[in-house]
């Protein structure tokens, strides 16, 4: 079952088949059973990877006395929308949304910037300890951060960007990975062009702007992926320095705080993790394609 | 004549300048991110073979004193540090294979241009952006003992699945597999879309089994993509906090089976306000993770096998 399935995608869509007449009524027959498992299997994975989520939608629309009916409530009889309203108000999702958005596009922009510039420098500048330099960029990849935290929670403190958005997001404003992912994609653009673009009075700048950036697109929106989702997604860092400030805490930690004791609010809960998985999905659905597109340029 | 003399002095003048020049402009451009580097990471990194030479006082406000590398061996030697250890190794080979296999599966049946494929693919792809929090939420709810769906299932132990010792620590790796599926699949699929179609029409051509030919021809081919896929499963593995703070919690009765590193490091530093042990720990994983970089970096260049 999982051969057939696999024929049909190891050997491309556009594999040539031989032409023996009275063969290809049993092969017609036989691709439309291996497109019903295809199918199938598609339909199997879907189903595995969406059941917890829609679980979730189902159980946050439960009144509280519906919720611990055995067997489960598979269908939300009677929904109650309410609990969103609850938790967008009681879970402040809307402050929490607004901080991680802000503290995403600063760790983003920083990211692409710092990257940019530093992947321009290595490729297209001469000086000396160039190499060592790089490599100095690349040690960075080696340290994980949690070996890090111990001392840069100290040093947060000390600059008083405790329960701040500086103490948030400056740590991450400068990666190895992406310099090393945006030096790779400088490299392959001919030297050449360079020498070309300065004959016509592009400055250093200009030709990072207008030729070195826009050529490496796809490695540049693929890097700020990646940024995206791991800011995003971070989680021991905000619980560290965020303290109980509404004003900067993030929805990862306030998604947390919603987490009460009591059984009966779980609805309420599950309601705002609906709520903050929400615009992330949609995004999704927008930009699914770029996304592997994007990957495409920097898994090569 | 007098004009082609200026030229020859001004030249190399001019062309030391622009290099100087050329050399200012290269390192300003490093510094932003060398600055931060400097600060968030280097500094620390330095700092944490002090600190791991500090014991920190019984009570507070008394200083640390210095004990040299007898801390080191007592933290390394200690069982909480051991059972972490096991526990984050059982965690990562619960689920890396699991998490790449699976991606790589799905990616193989969505390769195909079918009707409706678009959707299948959004799908697939969408635990990438269930965060931390919403994928532990989630299965904090499937997972509850009231109620989740584990009574139905008719798995019902006592004390429930995520305060269970022995039951803990799957039920984390099962969440933590279903939300790398997303990421896993989208790697899997760049890495298809990637290959070259005439290799592997040559392999049907020269009547290679589809069996064969997928693990003889599209797997090689893939190596840099599954060594990519690798590197990203290993990293998420031994970042995994969140879903261990939220699921289980330090609180929890099962609390100690989950004890991976990261979160050891994060409840010794903050509960029990101990940055020595913690620091030792913290260059313990740091050593761990130099040591699966430079193995992997070797894998890379024997094994994988570059197209093109």
């Amino acid at each position: 079952m999982a051969a057939d399935a696999l024929s049909a995608t190891a050997l491309g869509p556009s594999a040539p088949h031989a032409s023996v007449p009275d063969a290809s009524a049993r092969r017609r027959r036989s691709r439309r059973g291996r497109l019903a498992v295809r199918y199938a299997l598609l339909t199997a994975g879907a189903l595995i990877v969406l059941f917890p989520m829609y679980m979730t939608v189902v159980n946050s629309l439960l009144a509280p006395a519906l919720l611990d009916r055995q067997p489960p409530l598979l269908f939300p009889v009677h929904p109650i929308w309410d609990t969103y309203v609850r938790a967008w108000t009681m879970g402040h999702l809307g402050v929490y949304l607004r901080n991680s958005v802000i503290q995403t596009a600063i760790i983003v922009t920083g990211q692409l910037v710092t990257s940019i510039l530093a992947a321009y420098s290595f490729v297209f500048l001469r000086y000396p300890l160039r190499r060592t330099l790089f490599i100095v960029f690349l040690s960075t990849m080696m340290i994980p951060f949690e070996v890090t935290m111990i001392t840069n929670l100290d040093t947060i403190d000390s600059l008083g960007w405790y329960n701040s958005f500086q103490g948030l997001t400056v740590p991450f404003l400068a990666t190895g990975f992406g310099t090393f992912l945006l030096r790779q994609a400088f490299l392959q653009i001919p030297k050449d062009l360079k020498e070309a673009a300065a004959l016509d009075g592009y400055g250093h700048f200009r030709f990072l702007a207008r030729v070195a950036v826009p050529l490496a697109r796809p490695v540049v929106a693929a890097l700020a992926v990646f940024s995206f989702l791991s800011a995003w997604n971070q989680y021991l860092w905000p619980l560290l320095v965020t303290g109980d400030n509404d004003n900067v805490r993030t929805v990862q930690i306030g998604l947390k705080a919603l987490q009460g004791s009591q059984i009966q609010d779980l609805n309420v809960t599950l309601a705002g993790a609906v709520i903050a998985v929400a615009p992330l999905l949609i995004l999704l659905v927008i930009f699914q394609k770029q996304l592997v597109r994007s990957l495409t340029g920097a898994v090569k | 004549m007098i004009r082609g003399v200026e030229l020859a002095e001004a030249g190399p003048v001019r062309r030391r300048a622009r290099r100087v020049r050329e050399a200012g402009l290269g390192y300003l451009l490093l510094l932003p991110a060398l600055c931060v580097f400097g600060v968030f990471v280097f500094y620390p990194f330095a700092r944490n073979f002090k600190l791991a030479l500090y014991q920190t006082p019984p009570y507070p406000n008394l200083p640390s004193t210095y004990v040299g590398l007898h801390q080191v061996g007592q933290v390394l030697s200690s069982s909480n540090f051991l059972e972490s250890l096991v526990t984050t190794v059982l965690f990562v080979v619960f689920i890396v294979p699991a998490g790449l296999l699976i991606g790589l599966f799905l990616a193989v049946v969505a390769q195909r241009q079918l009707r409706g494929i678009a959707a299948y693919r959004v799908i697939f792809s969408s635990t990438v952006v269930t965060s931390v929090a919403v994928s532990a939420l989630v299965f904090y709810s499937l997972m509850n003992p009231v109620v989740g769906l584990l009574p139905w299932l008719g798995i019902s132990p006592h004390p429930s699945v995520l305060e269970n010792t022995t039951w803990a620590l799957p039920a984390v790796a099962v969440m933590a597999v279903w939300q790398f599926i997303g990421m896993s699949f989208i790697i899997m699929s760049a890495g298809l879309q990637a290959l070259p179609e005439d290799v592997l029409e040559a392999a049907k051509v020269d009547g290679a089994s589809t069996w064969t030919s997928f693990w003889r021809v599209t797997v090689p081919l893939l190596s840099p993509t599954l060594f990519f896929a690798l590197v990203v499963a290993m990293i998420y593995a031994f970042q995994t906090f969140g879903q261990i703070d939220i699921l289980i919690g330090y609180q929890n009765a099962a609390y100690e089976h989950v004890n991976v590193l990261i979160y050891n490091i994060y409840t010794t530093l903050v509960y029990e306000e101990n940055p020595g042990r913690a620091a030792v720990m913290s260059i313990a994983l740091f050593a761990i993770t130099l040591v699966l970089t430079v193995l992997q970096l070797r894998i890379l260049e024997r094994r994988v096998h570059y197209g093109r």
